[in-house]
């Protein structure tokens, strides 16, 4: 027998606890899930009504995700030599031919270059104002950190069109340095809020220790505080690279070829006849995967990274 | 100089140790800082600069040849003045209540039945909270596909559910339901986000609060309104706080489920400022628009903090 406990909540009301919140869990989940199998549909399975739960599965989404196809005149068709691939028999199927690559694989890869760049440069920044707020005297100190705080709640729109200008005149529109540049001056106000906290619960003693022991407050930095701060380094890095994976109302405007992230790219997907679902599907698939996996390894960080270290559970 | 730690310094065979070492900590802390806070001004604070004296002009981005005339607060005055946006502005303010209604109820009572410690409210809380850390851009045009008129998957289980035909009503068509359908996606993706902060605040109260006011015979109902309400009300709050200022930016989710329409229905102003920047291309004007937003939602939002202490405080 345990002791009886006022604050611990009975069997029943555990039980009905469980069951109301995996009710909520499944219905939230349900659209997560048709994303996921849209992508594996054909194209008119996707559209059948009533919706298909049980379908055959096919790659075709995928294949035209990442090909352009042409239709060709019937005879010529005929004459065709078989499929060499997978992919193209799949594509045979509805009567096409694959004509080439389409843009998602180099909009993928701007994603991860623009995301990984940003990143790496609001962690780098980041890191040495936040150990300077955390550590020394700054004068303004409160203010600074609210003026980094406060550039958080202009509209992006309201900041588009001066920026927008601004790249015009340097040449920086359309470019990856000029998204990095941006998405770190977004994402840095959070990176030096978050890593603030971290540093603050890095006990000062260690570094004196160092100083004393004739380290100077360069190696003491390098070789004291930053290994102490792995964790929250890497998981104030992981929040960065989701803002910048995500984001679309810059890369919509400020991006229109080279530069263009996924997220304006994946609505653009057409077929015959609208958007091609089962490929929106599998570009959506690949592209929020990594966010759902990054999601779930973050997870006791999760509560700060999204409040600003305002709560830290 | 007789200072013990310059003189080790001079001893220091490194050339590049010594410079530093002789830097004081003031002027670290100024390194350290510098980039940042340079970074944020080139890029945040004098393009915001620049938007204030656009908006005294009638550029047009789009005709950079042209000359430019000051036009005083005309544009200032045009915009308040504008019925149009007005309703922009309700449309907005519908937006932004509701989606705080529906996430602070649902948030706070899922928070409330997960703090009940059941079996694997871990693994639970973190499937729930997925729909948040996506993109909003890809999530908003998938849902279009969920909301086809006739045989989208909500039709569907709406008909399924209630027995209204799926073919009836459009969720994202004319009929007044898109500024409903906008709210239920902001919702799905947004509850998670009040939930979490909730539980942080129902994890904060003590156990000995509750036992105390058990041993004075305050009932579970009383000791709900008494204890977990005030005590959960701040971090409440924080989230409206932030909720409240994304949405009212809002733009990429339903800028791709609707964008904008049908009609103006779901126009909101941040939405509505895009057209005329980039597409009207009235670029003075839609300055004055922007600044009528920032400094709209920087009053309210300061407005807000200064009763966020108050709470905080009793």
């Amino acid at each position: 027998m345990t002791a009886y406990s006022v604050t611990e909540p009975t069997g029943r009301s555990k039980l009905v606890a469980g069951l109301l919140v995996t009710l909520y869990a499944v219905i939230t989940l349900l659209p997560l899930l048709w994303i996921i199998s849209t992508g594996f549909k054909s194209g008119p399975d996707s559209i059948s009504y009533p919706p298909k739960v049980v379908f055959e599965p096919s790659l075709e989404g995928y294949v035209n995700l990442f090909t352009t196809r042409t239709r060709v005149a019937a005879e010529e068709f005929q004459n065709l030599p078989p499929p060499e691939t997978w992919y193209d028999a799949i594509v045979r199927e509805s009567g096409m031919v694959i004509a080439g690559p389409s843009r998602f694989g180099e909009r993928f890869l701007n994603s991860v270059i623009i995301g990984f760049g940003s990143t790496f440069l609001s962690i780098f920044l980041g890191t040495l104002a936040a150990y300077a707020f955390s550590r020394f005297k700054v004068p303004l100190k409160d203010d600074l950190l609210f003026f980094i705080l406060s550039t958080r709640m202009m509209p992006p729109i309201a900041v588009a069109i001066p920026i927008y200008l601004m790249y015009r005149e340097l040449g920086l529109s359309d470019t990856h340095l000029g998204m990095i540049l941006l998405y770190t001056a977004v994402n840095i106000s959070l990176a030096v809020w978050l890593l603030k906290g971290f540093i603050d619960e890095i006990p000062r003693e260690y570094e004196e220790a160092a100083l004393i022991d004739g380290y100077t407050r360069f190696q003491a930095f390098r070789k004291v505080v930053l290994p102490q701060a792995a964790t929250g380094i890497a998981s104030t890095a992981i929040f960065c690279l989701i803002f910048a994976w995500n984001e679309y109302a810059f890369a919509v405007l400020l991006t229109s070829g080279t530069a263009q992230t996924a997220p304006p790219f994946i609505p653009t997907i057409i077929g015959v006849g609208g958007q091609d679902w089962p490929a929106v599907a599998a570009g959506a698939t690949i592209f929020l995967l990594p966010v759902m996996i990054f999601t779930i390894l973050l997870r006791k960080h999760l509560l700060r990274g999204i409040t600003f270290g305002a709560v830290r559970k | 100089m007789t200072d013990p730690i310059a003189a080790a310094a001079r001893a220091t065979p490194d050339p590049l140790a010594r410079r530093i070492r002789g830097l004081s900590d003031r002027a670290i802390a100024w390194l350290f800082v510098a980039p940042t806070i340079f970074l944020l001004l080139a890029i945040n604070i004098f393009p915001l600069i620049w938007t204030v004296r656009l908006s005294f002009t009638n550029y047009r981005a789009n005709r950079p040849n042209e000359e430019v005339e000051w036009v005083g607060l005309r544009n200032y005055i045009r915009i308040l003045t504008d019925d149009g946006i007005w309703a922009n502005m309700q449309t907005t303010a519908h937006f932004l209540f509701w989606t705080l209604f529906f996430q602070v109820l649902i948030g706070f009572t899922l928070a409330w039945l997960i703090n009940r410690k059941f079996k694997g409210n871990d693994l639970l809380t973190t499937l729930i909270v997925l729909p948040m850390m996506l993109s909003p851009a890809v999530v908003g045009n998938f849902w279009t596909f969920l909301y086809q008129p006739q045989i989208g998957l909500v039709n569907y289980v709406v008909e399924l559910v209630t027995g209204t035909p799926a073919s009836s009503f459009s969720m994202l068509g004319p009929g007044g339901l898109a500024k409903w359908s906008i709210i239920l996606v902001d919702t799905w993706m947004w509850t998670p986000f009040v939930m979490l902060i909730c539980l942080a605040g129902l994890r904060s109260i003590p156990d000995y609060i509750y036992e105390a006011a058990e041993i004075d015979r305050a009932s579970k109902w009383r000791q709900f309104w008494t204890i977990t309400i005030p005590m959960v009300l701040p971090f409440l709050m924080l989230a409206v706080l932030f909720r409240g200022i994304e949405n009212f930016k809002m733009f990429d989710m339903v800028v791709l489920l609707t964008g904008g329409g049908p009609g103006n229905e779901t126009l909101l102003a941040s939405i509505d400022l895009k057209r005329e920047a980039f597409e009207k291309w009235r670029t003075g004007y839609s300055s004055a628009y922007a600044i009528i937003l920032f400094v709209t939602v920087f009053g309210l939002a300061s407005i807000y903090v200064k009763a966020l202490n108050k709470v905080k405080e009793r």
